[in-house]
């Protein structure tokens, strides 16, 4: 892994330039030249560089993360610029690592970006997420979003999960073996005959942004290590009012996943990922 | 009996809360449900019965990201 290039000889020191760029992170006292190096000396992984990770993507280059990596075997789709954002018009085409990595290290060369042009599976995510502090959930399927949860809970890293879905959107953090995984309020994926897919529920595209800077800054707050996390709490968000309720949610004994009695004891792929996105019964 | 669905008061029959499922057209297989902040097991959801006051949540799944 290359380390961020502001590690000289293993010795963090800011250039002026760059107490310039972060002033205004150094000038909070909750972050200050000690926070700021926290988050030059963080790694952050986004699942999925598509409606949530593009914003995230964006403000965690420009708050100065070390190293972001991004996960995605897509190539860029003209459906998808209304609303990810990490990708523009001439990126038609291209692959989203790429273009993501384009972006980032334009906003801000100080962030080394670290590319996996791969598909999530059981197979490679315990070996990939090993090398992050946090890890930011913005896949499109059930499927995936069980397995990004597994393998955060088996690697033992702190998961923002998010979703959005029509005018809808959810955002929470999971603290494995701390707090309330996602196993443990939905158990499984939906049965796929149940679930539309994203491309029939359509989203209203800046969703994305409200719930993806909401999991970049949990990311921060999870790497800076200020604030109360978004634990134990599901924070949804309904555009049409523009409302947000927090839902308790806790431990659940019984959890396949992290309850007392596993029955899930090491990573699977749990279900086609192209089975489907979400659904509410008649929303 | 008074109960409070994700965070509205509303009146609701006595019942189960597969009987409150089912006058609300939810699929149980579509929906995680809390009752006073506690998940309750599928197989659990035929057997727990409403009390007044009682706090119920319809956690639909919310799947998209890209
Ligand atoms: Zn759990």
């Amino acid at each position: 892994m290359a380390e961020s290039q502001w590690l000289v000889s293993g010795k963090m020191e800011f250039t002026e330039e760059q107490i310039n760029r972060y002033s205004r992170h150094i000038l909070l006292p909750e972050v200050g030249g000690k926070g700021q190096k926290k988050i030059a000396k963080s790694r952050i992984l986004l699942v999925g560089a598509g409606g949530l990770g593009s914003p995230a993507a964006l403000y965690l280059a420009a708050a100065g993360v070390g190293t972001i990596g991004l996960i995605d075997s897509d190539v860029v789709d003209l459906t998808n610029l209304q609303r990810q954002v990490l990708h523009h018009t001439p990126d038609v085409g291209r692959p989203k690592v790429l273009s993501g990595k384009e972006k980032i290290q334009a906003l801000n060369p100080d962030v080394s970006v670290s590319m996996y042009e791969e598909r999530l599976t059981a197979g490679n995510a315990l070996k990939i997420f090993g090398d992050y502090d946090v890890v930011i959930d913005g896949v499109d399927n059930f499927p995936a979003k069980f397995l990004i949860n597994d393998a955060c809970f088996f690697a033992g890293k702190p998961l923002v999960h998010g979703g959005i879905l029509r005018f809808e959107g959810r955002v929470t953090t999971i603290i494995p073996k701390k707090s309330a995984c996602y196993r443990c309020v939905f158990k499984a994926p939906p049965p796929p005959g149940l679930v539309a897919s994203c491309q029939e529920a359509g989203v209203i595209g800046v969703l994305a942004g409200i719930i993806g800077t909401i999991q970049a800054t949990e990311a921060l707050k999870l790497v800076l290590g200020i604030g109360r996390p978004l634990t134990d709490r599901l924070l949804d968000f309904d555009a049409r009012k523009t409302q947000f309720r927090e839902i308790k949610v806790r431990r659940n004994q019984n959890c396949a996943l992290c309850g007392e009695h596993p029955t899930i004891t090491e990573l699977f792929d749990d279900g086609d990922p192209y089975a489907g996105c979400a659904m509410r019964p008649s929303a | 009996m008074q109960v409070k669905i994700n965070g509205k008061p509303e009146e609701v029959q006595n019942g189960t809360v597969l009987d409150l499922l089912k006058t609300k057209n939810i699929e149980p297989q579509m929906v995680a449900v809390e009752v006073n902040d506690k998940v309750l097991d599928r197989d659990h959801l035929a057997t727990t019965h409403l009390n007044e006051g009682d706090h119920v949540e319809f956690l639909f799944y919310m799947g998209g990201g890209r």
